[in-house]
């Protein structure tokens, strides 16, 4: 048995129609009692209807340190964007 | 707390200086730093240390209020200070996932704080005497810490700045509810309007010496600003501190202890401001270094809390072990 107390990320959903969003982290036993103290430490006022808990350690992040290269290929696309394309204004809003 | 959260710190760094001006050039340019960027050892080291010692500020600071949770006046007075203590122990929830995201963990923390390695403010090692302490704390120290946090929303490291952010949204309520006591008390009959004169004087100091030494006597504090950890001065916050709590005194009718307080015109680019006159800094350094009147006691109750503790973390562990063990087998 490993006396260290897991990390578990947090997300709430403010109201539904929202999507869950990250708000913190805390250390918990197991996945009961990490939902117990979501709700005690970060729902206190009335913040969320819905909580998603995770293992910390199961979560996968790119490299800030390769940050560059892997968004850079998007960052010359402006045609992707709808300013890229002139429309005359006598055609009003499209 | 807050400003006294880089006593100990060690900025020392060693990376090339290639290294380091691309990192100031990410701090200068406002960009917030996240727990996987590159960063100087020293930043990290830094920000360990002060975004730890806050969280023990938090943690430790709910005893002396939690004192008076069951001698409460009124169940109003009860429920609010419940709800102020909890909010306390979130606090330090949130100071100190935002810490572990810089490769401490909680087990070394807790360790560091109940060896007496770690510090915490120096402001809760004082004892709170009577019901209108509950008064005094809330509006001068979450006051001050308030004036010290929002300073703190803006730092360069992300996870504490957001953790800020929601420290601030919810403390304005705890300022809030300690000037009403003392607006109550200084309604009330002679003998609790002295009451609450009795502890601004016992508490006043205490609460400016939150902000930490002057800034010439402020070893860390030089790198702190330029890595944007801390952006105001100790000084600095400490007369914003005075100058908006002054008239708060006066609108109660209490009298500040300070008989060298003084209004100068030419402050604050003409706009004037407070003069405060000379802090003990003697006793300042004597409560820091654990010569203060609660040091031990603080120390001795969150080590029993620990301690007391260590059965429950170890049942939750094994009744969490014993569950896996069921659902693997099912």
């Amino acid at each position: 048995m490993t006396d260290v107390t897991p990390l578990w990320e947090v997300f709430i959903r403010p109201r539904n129609g929202l999507a869950h969003k990250h708000v913190g982290s805390l250390h918990a036993a197991d996945e009961v009692l990490a939902l117990d103290a979501a709700r005690d430490v970060y729902t206190r006022r009335e913040e969320g209807t819905s909580i998603w808990i995770m293992r910390s350690d199961a979560i996968v992040a790119s490299d800030p340190a390769h940050a560059d290269e892997t968004f850079d290929p998007a960052g010359d696309k402006i045609y992707r964007h709808p300013t890229f394309y002139k429309i005359p204004d006598e055609v009003g809003h499209m | 707390m807050y400003s006294q959260g880089l006593i100990g710190a060690d900025g020392s760094t060693n990376e090339t200086e290639e290294f380091l001006a691309a990192f100031q050039a990410r701090i200068d340019a406002e960009e917030k730093i996240e727990p996987n960027d590159p960063m100087p050892a020293g930043y990290r080291r830094t920000l360990v240390r002060q975004i730890g010692q806050h969280a023990h500020s938090e943690i430790v600071g709910m005893l002396p209020e939690g004192n008076w949770n069951t001698r409460a006046p009124s169940l109003k007075r009860k429920a609010a200070l419940l709800a102020k203590v909890q909010d306390e122990g979130g606090h330090g929830l949130y100071l100190y996932s935002a810490a572990e995201t810089l490769g401490v963990s909680r087990e070394q923390m807790t360790e560091e704080l109940i060896s007496g390695k770690a510090k915490y403010s120096s402001i809760f090692n004082y004892p709170t005497l009577n019901w209108a302490d509950m008064g005094a704390v809330g509006w001068l120290v979450d006051g001050a810490a308030i004036m010290n946090q929002i300073a703190l929303c803006r730092c360069s490291y992300g996870p504490y700045a957001r953790a800020m952010i929601r420290v601030c949204a919810e403390e304005s309520f705890h300022q809030r509810q300690g000037y009403e006591i003392m607006l109550t008390m200084c309604n009330g009959t002679k003998a609790q309007k002295d009451m609450a004169q009795d502890a601004l004087n016992r508490l006043w100091w205490p609460a400016l010496m939150m902000f930490g030494p002057h800034d010439g006597d402020s070893a860390h504090s030089e790198q702190s600003m330029k890595w944007k950890i801390k952006r105001f001065s100790n000084d600095a916050l400490r007369n914003k501190f005075i100058n908006a709590t002054v008239p708060q005194a006066e609108f109660l009718g209490l009298t500040i202890p300070d008989p060298d307080l003084n209004w100068d015109d030419t402050l604050n680019n003409g706009a004037g401001g407070y003069v405060h006159g000379p802090i003990d800094w003697d006793e300042f350094w004597r409560v820091v270094n654990g010569d203060g009147v609660m040091n031990r006691e603080r120390l001795a109750a969150r080590k029993r809390a620990h301690d007391d503790g260590a059965w429950v973390r170890e049942a939750a562990l094994a009744h969490a072990e014993k569950r896996a063990a069921r659902m693997a087998a099912e």
